[in-house]
């Protein structure tokens, strides 16, 4: 097949780490942007993590929003601009920590927006602290003998905890460890924009995602330890789609 | 037959392309960089069948495939 670099991303080098797979992600979000031909009408709302310069890497409009607060910008946009396609890029410490709120009501309001969620089981951009995602036992900078849950609890699994909101139109949950999952992470991706441009609502899609630096691994064995531990304690696949279940 | 390029400056040698080819024939080589990274390189352009596993796989976009 021809494989070339979509016009959705500009032509700044990502300063993500070597391997890291927040890039794979932009190029899946440029392109579905791109196929679907909304990118001269479609506004990104960056959020705050490794991914705040994603500004500089989609070829739209972009904004950048204070740490947690991308889904209350994003519905102002998309109220004052319905025609616009627009959607945040947050990170789990952005989106599950001090975006809960913001998080939980965009989707019981049922937002006609599309959240990009990248899930890597830590807080990337500040160094490798425990997020509300990290893994139970998982070795941090603030958890060096493992996450405690009987002292700092469970982990938040957002695609559950967002299924259960009679608002939110269409959740998933997705990984990019190898080619496969990649292909299946796009078509999500894509439809989560289909979703918008139809008027359908609240789109969130979970990406589980690497952080080999912070994880303490080479790129190879952190795609290995998503396979390993994250995949099982976060289950992939569909967890709200009222459109198929209207269908049934 | 499928001819793969490599935009070699951008490239972070973090191998993932290297674990994706299916036919095993992308390797880092022993060159560097401009930004000190040992690039990834295609070892028999001619055994190569064109699926695009390792462009799909790397962060960077660094890959190029063409089908002729
Ligand atoms: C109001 C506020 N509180 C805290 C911070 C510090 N901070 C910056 S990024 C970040 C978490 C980033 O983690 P995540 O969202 O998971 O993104 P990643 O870097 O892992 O992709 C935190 C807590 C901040 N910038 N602003
Ligand atoms: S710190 Fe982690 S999430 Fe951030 S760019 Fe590096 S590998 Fe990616
Ligand atoms: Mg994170």
């Amino acid at each position: 097949m021809d494989f070339k670099k979509t016009k959705g991303l500009t032509d700044a080098p990502l300063h993500y780490c070597p391997g890291c797979t927040h890039g794979i992600i932009h190029r899946l979000v440029a392109e579905s942007l791109e196929e679907l031909g909304v990118l001269d009408r479609t506004v990104g709302v960056a959020s705050v993590g490794c991914s705040v310069f994603t500004y500089n890497y989609f070829n739209c409009d972009m904004v950048q929003a204070a740490h947690g607060r991308a889904p209350a910008v994003a519905t102002g946009i998309k109220r004052a601009r319905p025609d616009d396609i627009v959607f945040t890029y947050q990170g789990d410490g952005d989106l599950a920590a001090i975006g809960t709120a913001e998080t939980v009501h965009s989707a019981a309001r049922n937002e006609n927006i599309t959240i990009i969620f990248v899930n890597n089981a830590i807080y990337g951009m500040t160094g490798g602290q425990m997020a509300p995602t990290t893994l139970p036992n998982q070795i941090t900078q603030t958890s060096p003998y493992g996450r405690d849950v009987t002292v700092v609890g469970y982990p938040v699994k957002v695609c559950e905890m967002l299924s259960q909101v009679d608002g939110a139109s269409y959740v998933e949950r997705v990984a990019v460890n190898n080619v496969k999952n990649i292909m299946k992470a796009k078509k999500a991706i894509k439809k989560a924009f289909q979703n918008q441009i139809e008027g359908k609502g609240f789109s969130l899609i979970e990406v589980l995602s690497t952080c080999p630096t912070n994880w303490g691994k080479s790129p190879a064995d952190a795609i290995k330890w998503l396979d390993d531990n994250m995949a099982t304690y976060y289950p992939l696949g569909v967890y709200k789609d009222k459109e198929a279940t209207k269908n049934d | 037959m499928a001819k793969v390029t490599f935009n070699e400056d951008r490239c972070k040698g973090c191998g993932l392309c290297v674990t994706a080819c299916p036919k095993k024939l992308v390797q880092l080589s022993n060159r560097m960089n401009s930004k000190g990274y040992h690039p990834a390189e295609i070892t028999n352009q001619e055994a190569c069948i064109g699926c695009a596993s390792c462009a799909i796989m790397c962060p960077d976009t660094v890959i190029t495939v063409q089908m002729k």
